[in-house]
């Protein structure tokens, strides 16, 4: 047993908090690319395309992402990839990112007005110029609440890169439990750490979306 | 690399896995209830108890939901023994997810009671019947019929992050495919085969309670 003190156990809990925020960056990034992609492939033609996105958000929303991530871990070695615990949860983060921002900014989306899309119908737009400057930046505006809303659940998601092995805030704290034996302290730490970067984008989320629903 | 898929290998493990199902069933269940039942009163007081109960709720709420499950796990798995509470990793695992559950569905019930419209509770001041009666046998009822389809997916996503309580040893679904593949060695087939057994329980437990919600609020939701 090692005696550590706050102030040498504090900074290696923000090593990992670091590492967090990084994968959350990188889920966020790679997962809106891919929410994006699917929302482009669920309202355009052919239509089996809703079909798909359908299944595929359905299927990422119905299972644990804790599977999720074993099987990215143990799956991608058979296709000959070499994982490292950074890849496995970033590629497995980002699929389940893509799945709930695509059903969020469906909802989004859905809730333009469909005389939106008929006049620009009507007015010649294809469907990618119709998405560009009609419906867009009109669903753009509703979606920010709920997109800040979910990188609060990103955040805490990435807690379970810990278990793969991946050095965040979570095995930061299982690192330095397991050298001191002080896990109430420690572990109170580690969740005081993630409040501190989650509740801002709740309060955040919670502004907006007040503003929101004042300007309509 | 030409590596063979074999689900054949996972077929002796049958007892094991329904274990395994067993445990997160009941997992799910206790914190279905407890949570829902807490949550009531939980949400009655962060709207109408005292100052302090209602900052003391809102505190609770604000901090569950923003720290991660997992981490709420440890703290109560390890943490407190330190303070002179020891759990089983089995209690300790329903203990965790009592309390996030209560936490989400506080912020749901009280969203389902704040869609009551007013002049039910003045219609039931108004004959002389008591605020409390009033509440459980006229708003509550209404509330959860406007929140049902939030709390049963709540309840769903609630299943599926149990999954993590495989990591302080409780024996639940995903435990035993831990189990499992470092007896087999296939790991892949392994957690395939219990992913696509919790994507049927989520699907289930879907049908299951709308069908419930059905029956429970008739006439009340179409």
């Amino acid at each position: 047993m090692i005696s550590l003190s706050l102030s040498a156990i504090l900074p290696y809990l923000l090593m990992g908090a670091r590492w967090t925020l990084l994968l959350s960056a990188i889920a966020f990034l790679g997962g809106g690319t891919g929410a994006f992609l699917l929302l482009l492939l669920r309202y355009g033609q052919p239509r089996f395309g809703a079909k798909a996105v359908h299944l595929y958000v359905e299927v990422l929303q119905g299972t644990p992402l804790l599977l999720q991530l074993f099987l990215v871990f143990f799956g991608l070695p058979l296709l000959g990839v070499e994982v490292s615990p950074l890849l496995a949860a970033g590629v497995a983060l980002t699929l389940y990112a893509s799945a709930f921002l695509a059903e969020i900014w469906r909802g989004c989306v859905d809730a333009i007005p469909h005389g939106q899309w008929d006049a620009s119908g009507a007015l010649g737009l294809k469907f990618l110029l119709q998405m560009r400057y009609v419906i867009l930046p009109q669903a753009l505006r509703i979606a920010v609440p709920p997109t800040v809303g979910f990188l609060t659940q990103l955040v805490k998601a990435t807690a379970l890169a810990s278990i793969v092995g991946f050095e965040e805030l979570t095995k930061a704290g299982q690192i330095v439990t397991n050298a001191t034996f002080q896990p109430f302290v420690i572990y109170g730490l580690v969740a005081a750490i993630y409040f501190t970067m989650c509740y801002p984008l709740t309060f955040c989320a919670r502004i907006l979306e007040r503003k929101l629903s004042q300007s309509r | 690399m030409g590596y063979q898929l074999d689900f054949g290998a996972l077929s002796g493990y049958l007892g094991l896995f329904l274990h395994g199902l067993g445990v997160t069933l009941v997992l799910t269940g206790i914190s279905a209830v407890l949570g829902i039942v807490l949550s009531i009163g939980g949400a009655a007081t962060a709207r109408s108890g005292p100052v302090w109960a209602r900052t003391l709720a809102l505190a609770y709420v604000e901090l569950i939901r923003n720290t991660p499950f997992i981490v709420q796990m440890f703290f109560i798995f390890f943490g407190l023994p330190s303070l002179g509470l020891r759990l089983t990793a089995l209690e300790a695992a329903a203990l965790a997810m009592t309390i996030n559950l209560t936490a989400y569905a506080i912020e749901i019930v009280r969203a389902g009671i704040e869609a009551v419209p007013p002049g039910q509770r003045e219609a039931g001041a108004a004959l002389g019947i008591r605020p409390a009666t009033v509440f459980i046998w006229v708003v509550l009822p209404q509330a959860l019929a406007n929140v049902y389809p939030a709390l049963v997916s709540q309840i769903v996503m609630t299943m599926l992050e149990s999954a993590v309580v495989s990591q302080i040893a409780v024996t639940d679904l995903t435990h035993v495919a831990d189990l499992i593949q470092s007896r087999t060695y296939r790991a892949f087939e392994t957690y395939f085969v219990i992913t696509l057994v919790y994507l049927a329980l989520a699907v289930g437990l879907r049908r299951l309670f709308a069908l419930a919600g059905r029956r429970l609020f008739a006439g009340r939701r179409n």
